[in-house]
């Protein structure tokens, strides 16, 4: 399908990147890593799960929804998952959702989950800038202007039947 | 005597089973047509939209429109129906969620049109004529309407009052629908007509729904003979019991087949087919990409059976374009 004026909306763009962390791994490795401030860094809005299998795959398509241009998930290693299963039912519901998303013809470089500890404080800025990095490639997803653009096709008729009314009318 | 309040039913892009489902009223339909005064029914009685349109605004009662909108013609009726109806009520999956016409939103238009009109085995189309808005005929313009990008839910495409879910809805919901719209004593807007709780609450199969699955393969209904008694997911067998809306009595698992989600989600619910994907991919039993793939492989086609009746409704609407 078209999605003209997509482009035109690249000048100055800069990807969006909303980032679902476990507060017990990532989110710790983040804040030690001095990506620290971790609100302001750059891209990425971090949102802390209290573990991966906390995250929703609605939380997911609803970021995407309003506008995220990746979405990012980062959970415990295998096996080290405070809550010993979450990071497993995580990583499914992720195989499932990518490959869902892919049916719909989302990029799979927009949505991406990683094993990243408390000590892997490189691991999140790398991982941060190489998604970054690969959206920014991608361009911009842009749903919430997608559907307002769909949505245009509608106003013509509007047009259209207030102009007849008027004629009626006059 | 008092005027009857003024009741209208229309079809947007539907099968007609909605319409049959108004007939399944059966007895009760002449008490529906007692009280009510029908003033719009195409597919039953002959009035023209010029006799909808010589009502006064809002003099319509309650509109029901069942079928997903498709069409600029869809969309113009639905607006007329709008403007003349007090209430309107999106009848049936289509209007609801987009229903089964939706699940075209994983095309492009023009997609659909060259294969209907050119490459479909069954069309011999040497000038590959397709439908055009305006075509010159002896002297005369002929008009039809436009095929629109995509499918819309009724909502997409004018405010609706009401929702009455199913595929088609039950003539016990429409009849209590009825009741409460003409009673006067009206429900919140936007509310679902139907009880905010899941089908497998009213299953007669839920107390062997198991708490904890490891699924390392799932069954479609003609790969398993199901058993007739256990949950249908303790059989391998996708039921989207668990992310859809209770109401129906549990038909389809009372026919032995999985409840394939016509009720759409309970108002919890933002995305049905995400929640549903999550409670079937949470319960698999591998723990590595491999063997989780392995097992999901064995589920042909997500998006048409966890989005069967609510692609156009759900978060992303539509499959879309997304390359450089
Ligand atoms: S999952 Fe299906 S079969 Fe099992 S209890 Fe729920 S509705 Fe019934
Ligand atoms: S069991 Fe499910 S699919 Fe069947 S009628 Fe009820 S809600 Fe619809
Ligand atoms: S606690 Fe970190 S993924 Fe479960």
């Amino acid at each position: 399908m078209a999605s003209t004026g997509m482009k035109q909306g690249t000048n100055g763009w800069e990807p969006r990147i909303v980032a679902f962390f476990c507060n017990w791994c990532t989110y710790t490795a983040a804040d030690l890593a001095g990506v620290s401030r971790l609100r302001h860094a750059p891209n990425a809005r971090v949102i802390r799960v209290m573990c991966s299998g906390r995250l929703d795959p609605q939380f997911v398509l609803d970021a995407f929804a309003r506008g995220a241009d990746g979405v990012l998930v980062g959970g415990c290693h295998p096996g080290d998952c405070h809550y010993m299963e979450g990071n497993y039912k995580a990583l499914r519901r992720v195989r499932l959702l990518q490959r869902m998303m892919k049916d719909m013809g989302i990029h799979e470089d927009r949505f991406r989950l990683e094993w990243i500890s408390a000590s892997e404080g490189e691991k999140v800025k790398t991982t941060i800038n190489t998604m970054t990095e690969r959206v920014r490639a991608l361009g911009p997803l842009g749903l919430p202007e997608r559907f307002a653009e769909w949505d245009e096709e509608m106003d013509g008729l509007a047009h259209a039947i207030a102009a007849q009314e008027e004629a009626v009318h006059a | 005597m008092p005027e009857k309040p003024k009741v209208a039913f229309y079809w947007c892009a539907s099968c007609g089973g909605c319409e049959e489902s108004v007939v399944d009223l059966a007895e009760e339909i002449l008490g529906v047509v007692n009280a009510v005064d029908i003033v719009f029914w195409p597919v039953a009685m002959d009035f023209k939209k010029q006799d909808v349109e010589a009502i006064s605004d809002g003099g319509i009662l309650v509109s029901l429109i069942n079928g997903a909108v498709r069409t600029s013609e869809q969309e113009e009726m639905a607006k007329l129906l709008r403007r003349k109806s007090a209430l309107v009520v999106a009848y049936g999956s289509c209007a609801h969620m987009g229903g089964i016409p939706g699940l075209a939103n994983q095309f492009d238009r023009e997609q659909i049109l060259r294969y209907v009109y050119e490459e479909s085995p069954s069309t011999i189309n040497e000038l590959h004529t397709r439908p055009q808005t305006a075509s010159p005929e002896g002297g005369h313009t002929l008009t039809l309407p436009e095929f629109r990008s995509m499918v819309r839910t009724l909502d997409q495409v004018i405010p609706v009052d009401y929702y009455l879910p199913g595929c088609p809805p039950v003539p016990r919901m429409l009849k209590a629908a009825l009741d409460t719209l003409l009673s006067g004593n009206l429900p919140p807007k936007g509310t679902v007509l139907g009880p905010d709780t899941a089908m497998c609450e009213e299953c007669p199969r839920k107390e062997s729904k198991p708490a904890d699955l490891a699924y390392t393969a799932f069954r479609r209904p003609h790969e398993v003979i199901i058993q007739p008694e256990t949950c249908l997911l303790a059989q391998g067998v996708i039921c989207m019991g668990p992310a859809t809306r209770g109401g129906c009595g549990a038909q389809c698992v009372t026919g032995n087949m999985p409840c394939s989600g016509c009720f759409g989600p309970t108002s919890r619910v933002m995305d049905q087919g995400a929640k549903i994907l999550s409670a079937i991919a949470s319960s698999l039993s591998a723990k590595e990409t491999e063997g989780i793939d392995r097992t999901l492989a064995t589920i042909p086609d997500p998006v048409g059976t966890f989005y069967r009746y609510g692609l156009p409704g759900s978060l992303l609407r539509r499959k879309i374009a997304d390359h450089n």
